[in-house]
């Protein structure tokens, strides 16, 4: 392999891995606030994509993205309110069985929107043929907008949750609920902000990604799981290991493509998960402790 | 042996003969074909009510190991040995009668691995598979199987979606029939169509049968502990880790094997049979029914597979599924027929 | 009449984290005694129990059954070996019924498998029929056995704790571990199980027995392990253990009669 090929696939494997990394940190968001798996994370991205492509045809691409995610978060704040506040004494196992039933109602109303086309938003700056010249590889000024955003949403979360009031109390009430409500945090309020924090991150992740990658009605459930096995990866509840975990499985599958057959380059991401699950369940920066004491 | 306890099935049986005559009757014969695939189609959710309502324990894949049914016999049947039937051991297996030799529609003459052995086979494989994933994955606390089988039920879609030999997006058609006993055949053909009613039905009595005994055994005594946790079950003996491996093994052959009779019946398998849709579908019928209530799961995987078989749903099938499984979830967690769960619907029937 | 010991645990450690649960702990309970483990809150019984009982290891030391090492067993496998116990806050199959509750206690004793199970086999069947025979006997023994179909989770917590037990009895356990067997119950239910109980060890099974009711203890118990902190501070006869000047000065605070 050249060292422009190898660029390459490291730009490509970035690209990917940031997308999976948002998803992972809204999985780790909603997990942390009320101990449940979103199966519905990935249908997140498929809305924000289609919304703001939808709107761009009536408005200019930044106020298409803003409201695209938006309105992604409000319906996360929805899905919230509708289905799992009503919830409160089922499993975590029913809770998870929900937000697939969930996903699968989203993406069918999805379906009957947008049909099954692919939809692809505008490109950010530029078109499909521009490139940018690094270091010997041609990458589109695309990426270096979903790296960009990627890292200064990773940012702005850091300093949300270390900082913030708000922040701080959505914290709390993943360690320990009672203990929040008695200090006058409104739970209710934190678990409904974790649902709009997560959609709205994944619809942005969605926006970034749909120049390059296109959106469709049914990306939502692989997305789903490949953000699920990155979550897993980093340590479940910690955002930020998603970052790490999410760019490193990015990688691997990009580089995979150099000696793997397509088809099976989501046969490697799960056979990750596998690994992993057996060998260290707490994730690659998670503690073996506190992961024990948890419920999932 | 106690017969009382076997009168559901016998008065299972009459219904079933009932519905066959009536179809006669009414000159509605084609139901046969949606009913007799509903039947296998329940066989899948009979097994997985085991996993799901007696381990506790949730299997979203179990799609895949149909399809590693349907597939694998698939495969193996309609793969022409003619030129390679001179070598010693195919030569072999041809002597001791495990091949087929055929004469096509077309006219051209073919030789296929018998369906005995793609079916044992197909089982076999289901069943390391599901070892496979369950030793490593069922050992942790919590619902990692869940998402485990999810991904195994991906990697099969796409393998069977990406694979040349399995057909791509066509998936394999020109499966032959499967001869099981002299005089029952499971196969497509319009003449046999009430055999083949009953032939799926008597799997499912018999799926039936086995499950009933082992719930009222000591290992379907130990099973039932194992839900709502595992602790009690630990203390008393039980090794949960190797019962839900068993469990689940259980219900990945009896997946494997509606998909093996199914796709024989069919005349073929496509993709979409391992579709994460599918496994959903699955895990909806076993919780309407009610999780551990064998006779809810028979019951209702029979009407919601009907109707979807004859297009009730339309193009919104998997949207039919998923919106049953969020209101079951929500509102009948113990699925419909519990007793809290009639008393609720009587009250909403009542206007509240 | 000296009793071989038939459990021992040495040397036994146990911390999470900053928390030392569990200090150095040495003990014998010889064979066909009731033996109490006392003290304050937080003075790490349950952990101990836990620990002899396979939930988790210990950081060091050895627990062994008749000299066969019980640390590092899995829960069931204690179990296997006859040492049995029961949860603070119960643990039973709500959902199930009584008479299946028990009859899980039969586990260890059966044999039958899967392929048993569902093709009815004569082994399974009679495996079976012997098993109900004997619970029945257990029932008719703690008088529960009107409640014999009823489930688990509608009765009320004494009845519960009953059931607890002759789950217990249905293992034929060679020792029991009681955690708290006494919690909830009112002094008319804790006579009853304290005769229960002495009526037990009269069958010849031993029990070491976690309790705060310190008149069920001094009235049942042949010998007492006091622990404080995680430490053991006395170990012997009830009398000599209700003498000990560290054992009163444990209790001089109060704890009930």
């Amino acid at each position: 392999m050249t060292s422009e090929q190898i660029l390459q696939y490291i730009f490509s494997g970035i690209t990917v891995g940031s997308i999976y990394a948002l998803v992972a940190i809204g999985y780790n968001i909603i997990y942390n606030t009320t101990g449940i798996i979103n199966l519905a994370q990935g249908e997140f991205v498929m809305l924000g994509g289609m919304i703001a492509y939808s709107l761009s045809q009536i408005m200019s691409l930044v106020p298409a993205v803003v409201l695209a995610v938006l309105i992604t978060g409000a319906v996360g704040s929805l899905i919230e309110i509708v289905f799992i506040r009503r919830m409160k004494k089922s499993s975590v196992l029913g809770m998870i069985v929900i937000t697939i039933g969930i996903s699968i109602i989203i993406r069918e109303i999805a379906l009957l929107i947008w049909d099954e086309q692919i939809r692809a938003l505008r490109f950010f700056t530029g078109n499909e043929i521009s490139s940018i010249d690094i270091l010997g590889a041609r990458i589109s000024p695309q990426v270096l907008w979903i790296v960009g955003v990627t890292a200064l949403i990773v940012m702005a979360l850091y300093l949300f949750f270390r900082f913030t009031l708000t922040g701080q109390a959505m914290r709390a009430c993943s360690s320990n609920t009672r203990a929040a409500k008695l200090c006058g945090i409104r739970t209710s309020r934190m678990v409904n902000l974790s649902f709009m924090l997560a959609a709205g991150i994944g619809a942005l992740g969605g926006c970034l990604v749909s120049p390059l990658t296109q959106t469709h009605y049914s990306m939502g459930s692989e997305l789903a799981i490949k953000g699920f096995i990155v979550a897993i990866l980093g340590g479940l509840g910690n955002p930020m290991a998603a970052v790490a975990a999410g760019l490193l499985l990015g990688l691997i599958e990009s580089f995979s493509i150099s000696f793997l057959p397509m088809v099976y380059k989501d046969v490697i991401s799960i056979l990750i998960l596998l690994v992993i699950l057996v060998l260290k369940p707490s994730g690659l920066f998670g503690s073996r402790q506190t992961s024990s004491l948890k419920d999932f | 042996m106690k017969l009382k306890k076997y009168y559901p099935i016998v008065l299972l049986a009459g219904v079933l003969v009932l519905i066959q005559l009536l179809t006669l009757i009414t000159g509605t014969a084609y139901y046969l074909t949606q009913l007799t695939m509903a039947a296998y189609y329940v066989v899948v959710a009979l097994g997985l009510s085991m996993v799901m309502g007696y381990a506790g324990q949730i299997s979203l894949g179990q799609a895949g190991f149909f399809a590693i049914g349907g597939y694998t016999t698939a495969v193996l049947t309609t793969f022409d040995l003619t030129d390679k039937i001179s070598r010693p051991f195919f030569a072999f297996l041809d002597k001791i009668g495990l091949l087929v030799h055929k004469v096509t529609l077309y006219g051209d003459s073919i030789v296929h691995l018998s369906p005995w052995i793609s079916f044992i086979l197909a089982l076999v494989l289901a069943g390391v598979v599901a070892y496979s994933i369950g030793v490593p994955v069922l050992r942790l606390k919590g619902h990692y199987l869940g998402m485990a089988t999810m991904g195994f039920g991906i990697i099969i879609y796409r393998i069977v979606l990406g694979t040349h030999i399995f057909g791509e997006a066509d998936g394999i058609s020109n499966v032959p029939a499967f001869p099981i006993l002299p005089g029952i055949t499971i196969g497509g053909d319009f003449s046999i169509r009430i055999i083949n009613y009953y032939t799926a039905w008597f799997f499912v009595i018999l799926a039936m049968v086995l499950l009933l005994n082992l719930i009222n055994s000591r290992t379907g005594r130990a099973l039932r502990s194992l839900h709502g946790g595992e602790d009690a079950a630990d203390a008393m003996g039980v090794n949960t880790a190797q019962y839900k491996v068993k469990v689940f093994v259980i219900g990945a052959v009896f997946a494997a094997a509606a998909g093996v009779f199914i796709t024989h019946y069919n005349g073929g398998i496509g993709p979409s049979e391992s579709s994460v849709a599918k496994s959903v579908r699955y895990v909806a019928i076993v919780a309407v029914g009610g999780m551990a209530n064998l006779w809810g799961v028979l019951i209702m995987g029979l009407f919601l597979n009907f109707l979807s078989l004859r297009g009730l749903f339309g193009v919104y099938d998997d949207a039919v599924f998923g919106i049953i499984l969020v209101i079951i979830m929500m509102f009948f967690p113990d699925g419909l027929f519990q007793p809290a769960s009639l008393n609720r619907i009587k009250r909403i029937l009542r206007g509240k | 009449m000296a009793n071989d010991v038939i459990l021992k645990v040495q040397n036994l450690d146990k911390s999470f984290g900053g928390l030392h649960a569990v200090d150095n702990v040495t003990f014998e309970v010889p064979q066909g005694l009731i033996k109490a483990v006392i003290g304050p809150n937080g003075a790490g019984k349950t952990t101990l129990f836990n620990i002899i009982a396979g939930t988790f290891a210990p950081d060091s030391g050895l627990v062994t059954l008749k000299n066969k090492k019980l640390t590092g067993l899995k829960p069931f496998q204690v179990a296997e070996l006859g040492v049995f116990r029961t949860f603070q806050n119960l643990k039973l199959s709500s959902h199930m019924s009584v008479l299946d509750n028990v009859l899980l206690g039969r586990h260890v004793v059966g044999t039958a498998g899967f392929i048993s199970g569902m093709l009815s086999l004569k082994k399974s069947r009679k495996e079976e029929s012997d098993a109900r025979e004997k619970v029945f006997e257990i029932l008719e023994w703690l008088n529960i056995t009107e409640i014999m179909k009823q489930e688990v989770g509608n009765l009320s917590f004494g009845k519960q704790r009953s059931v607890e037990l002759a789950r217990l009895l249905a293992a034929d356990p060679e020792v029991l571990l009681l955690d708290e067997p006494a919690a909830g119950l009112n002094m008319h239910e804790t006579d009853e199980l304290a005769g229960l109980i002495v009526k037990i060890r009269d069958q010849g099974r031993t029990v070491l027995l976690v309790e705060h009711d310190m008149s069920l203890v001094m009235d049942i118990s042949d010998e007492i392990v006091v622990l404080n902190f995680g430490q053991k501070i006395a170990d012997g006869t009830a009398a000599s253990v209700q003498n000990d000047r560290e054992v009163i000065k444990i209790y001089l605070g109060g704890e009930d009669d």
